[in-house]
């Protein structure tokens, strides 16, 4: 993997990542037929060559609620956390993952297409995802800010929260969070097709 | 067209897609780098993800041509399997009503431009030596234009701001900004994020009318909880006793904002002179029905409100690109299924010409999305024929060198971002834009 860092004076640190995610082909969930899909939902027959490249800019002087990206390397049992992805399609993707793992980072990192467009600084509300209802009142209660965004979000439930707000910890193990299915062909007279 | 963003970040998940993007201006990112007011950096965080995007090896970005003039839409059908239109809206709704063009009366879309650094409009000059500003219109943009008025020195003078607007506000006489609006407080357009930033902006304070208010506690109760929470803050902001912190900062403010509602303009009143905006005539509304669809209906009184500066926010609009393409005027968007342009083949529309000129980054990007989605099933389906190769932009460069149009490429753009950069280093400012075309052609071409 390479990685490449350039820091900016102005405004706050800038730190880039670059990651290349490995050609499909020597993936063993691939092999195994196990893969589901990922970024572009590309054919699994055919050649899938990704690149994904991961920025993220740490803002240190907007932003109280920035939450940093961690490793995701879980070896000691102790700090894994499993977490269930459910994308808009329906499928499930479950991904082990590690205590102070931030949801939107972890969930970029296994290809899960989970935006976020501010990265993170409570400005967008395109992370938003459901919570199961099991692990929603083990969260910290939002900030007012988070609440804010998230009442821009379309489809908003009960148990909807920004996933860039969501740190992993052990009392969250088994927790599962689902994409909204935000996609909307919308007409401009609100005109809805019917499905065929 | 300007940057389809969004449309590119499912095509280049593909092998088999190239995308060019053609820009009018030499920079790229649209309303993230004209809209979006200076004090909210991080809402431009996305355009590191759009700058991944145009670094990708098969999208490629092609500034200072202006389709329309420079190439047409025709030709670029021609030499594309698929062209998407997404230029989002440029025109301005107008008040219709006298006196609109007098000194004085600035469009929102022309007030933001020029404080946010867009080539047309750095000739602005507002007057600001008036004590009164009224804004017609509550949506974001109004609130972001009641900010910048209202804002202290030493918070804009660290954002992106241009430096001539800093300036002309530095010596801004405006001590009160009124935004109003046709309807009630649970019509109001705006969000609760910038409703909040008002009520919190230092040395200011709130002035609203507390009958305007009239059974909007009981009518909360049963609102979603977006419409909910707004109109919660809004009720609290005016009417509730204010603690003894805020009785203090509201004493002391030097600056005052509030909305007023149920009013319409119906004339820009000129001074004596009649060089220049004096007051405003505004009609006073009743509301018939409730909710989102209540609809303001005049009661026939009216009531001048003096003021030197009318900004008014009550719309943008789109414009047709080309006669041959078809076009809505009365919506202001181009007819279209889901994206595919009607009645046109291989063309396709995204973002505010597809849907009008509402929303944010997040609608913006999921309308986006949906247009990539219906040309890729429609490459797939063979609905959109790609059988037969294309020339892309080998087919278009040829054409503009003839006409003498030099595009600006992405590493060309990168120049003048690291220029703005450092300028702004030397401002204690995040960048220093470039105002003219020319300056950034300069700097492009070094």
């Amino acid at each position: 993997m390479a990685a490449a860092a350039a820091v900016r004076s102005s405004m706050g640190l800038t730190l880039t990542l670059s990651r290349v995610i490995p050609g499909c082909g020597t993936c063993h969930l691939y092999r195994l037929n196990s893969c589901v899909g990922g970024l572009a939902g590309a054919s699994r027959t055919g050649q899938l060559h990704r690149f994904g490249t991961l920025t993220r800019h740490l803002h240190s002087t907007t932003g109280l609620n920035h939450s940093e990206e961690g490793s995701s390397n879980a070896e000691d049992p102790e700090d894994v956390v499993n977490v269930v992805y459910i994308d808009r399609s329906g499928q499930r993707i479950p991904v082990k993952a590690k205590v102070g793992d931030n949801v939107l980072y972890l969930a970029h990192r296994h290809g899960i297409e989970l935006e976020g467009a501010c990265e993170a600084s409570l400005a967008c509300s395109t992370c938003h995802v459901y919570v199961s209802s099991d692990h929603f009142n083990k969260l910290p209660e939002p900030d007012e800010r988070e609440d804010d965004m998230l009442d821009m979000a379309p489809m908003l439930q009960e148990n909807s929260r920004l996933g860039c707000q969501i740190i992993l910890t052990p009392e969250l193990e088994g927790i599962e969070l689902t994409l909204p299915t935000v996609t909307r062909n919308f007409y401009v007279d609100g005109h809805v097709p019917k499905p065929h | 067209m300007s940057f389809g963003k969004k449309d590119n970040r499912e095509h280049t998940g593909r092998q088999d897609v190239e995308v060019d993007i053609y820009e009018r201006l030499p920079v790229p990112f649209g309303l993230v780098r004209f809209g979006v007011a200076p004090d909210h950096p991080e809402v431009k965080n996305v355009i590191n993800t759009f700058t991944q995007t145009a670094q990708h090896s098969r999208c490629s970005f092609y500034g200072n041509v202006n389709v329309g003039t420079d190439v047409s839409v025709k030709e670029l059908q021609q030499a594309y399997h698929a062209v998407v239109l997404s230029y989002g809206a440029e025109g301005n709704r107008r008040m219709g009503v006298p006196g609109e063009d007098l000194a004085g009366v600035h469009a929102a879309k022309d007030f933001v431009g020029w404080y946010n650094g867009l080539p047309d409009n750095r000739k602005l000059h507002p007057d600001l030596s008036c004590e009164t500003a009224v804004i017609l219109g509550q949506g974001n943009v109004a609130l972001d234009v009641a900010r910048i008025l209202l804002s202290p020195m030493d918070m804009l003078k660290k954002t992106d701001i241009t430096q001539p607007a800093l300036d002309l506000l530095a010596e801004s006489r405006i001590r009160r900004v009124l935004i109003v609006g046709r309807r009630g407080p649970m019509q109001i357009a705006c969000t609760i994020k910038e409703v909040r930033e008002m009520v919190n902006l230092p040395d200011t304070r709130p002035e609203m009318v507390a009958a305007d208010f009239k059974g909007i506690a009981e009518a909360v109760k049963e609102v979603p909880r977006p419409r909910k929470r707004l109109t919660e803050l809004l009720l609290k902001t005016a009417l509730d006793v204010p603690t003894e912190k805020e009785q203090e900062k509201r004493s002391k403010a030097s600056r005052v904002w509030g909305f007023r509602f149920f009013r319409s303009p119906v004339e820009v009143l000129p001074a004596p002179d009649l060089s220049r905006a004096a007051a405003i005539r505004l009609a006073v509304n009743r509301l018939e029905g409730s909710g989102e669809g209540a609809s303001a209906v005049p009661t026939g009184e009216v009531e001048d409100v003096p003021c030197g500066l009318v900004i008014s926010s009550i719309g943008y609009k789109s414009l047709p690109i080309d006669p041959l393409l078809p076009f809505d005027s009365r919506k202001a968007i181009v007819p279209n299924t889901m994206g595919r342009v009607q009645k046109t083949a291989g063309v396709y529309c995204s973002g505010w010409l597809k849907t009008g000129p509402t929303g944010v980054i997040g609608t913006t990007m999921n309308n986006s999305f949906d247009t990539a989605r219906a040309l890729l099933e429609d490459m797939d389906s063979g609905a959109l024929d790609v059988s037969s190769a294309k020339p892309g932009s080998q087919g278009v460069t040829p054409l503009l060198e003839k006409r003498g149009v030099k595009p600006v490429e992405f590493s060309d753009w990168e120049k003048i971002d690291n220029e703005e950069i450092k300028r702004g280093v030397a401002m204690g400012k995040p960048r220093e834009k470039l105002l003219s075309v020319d300056e950034m052609l300069h700097v492009a071409r070094t």
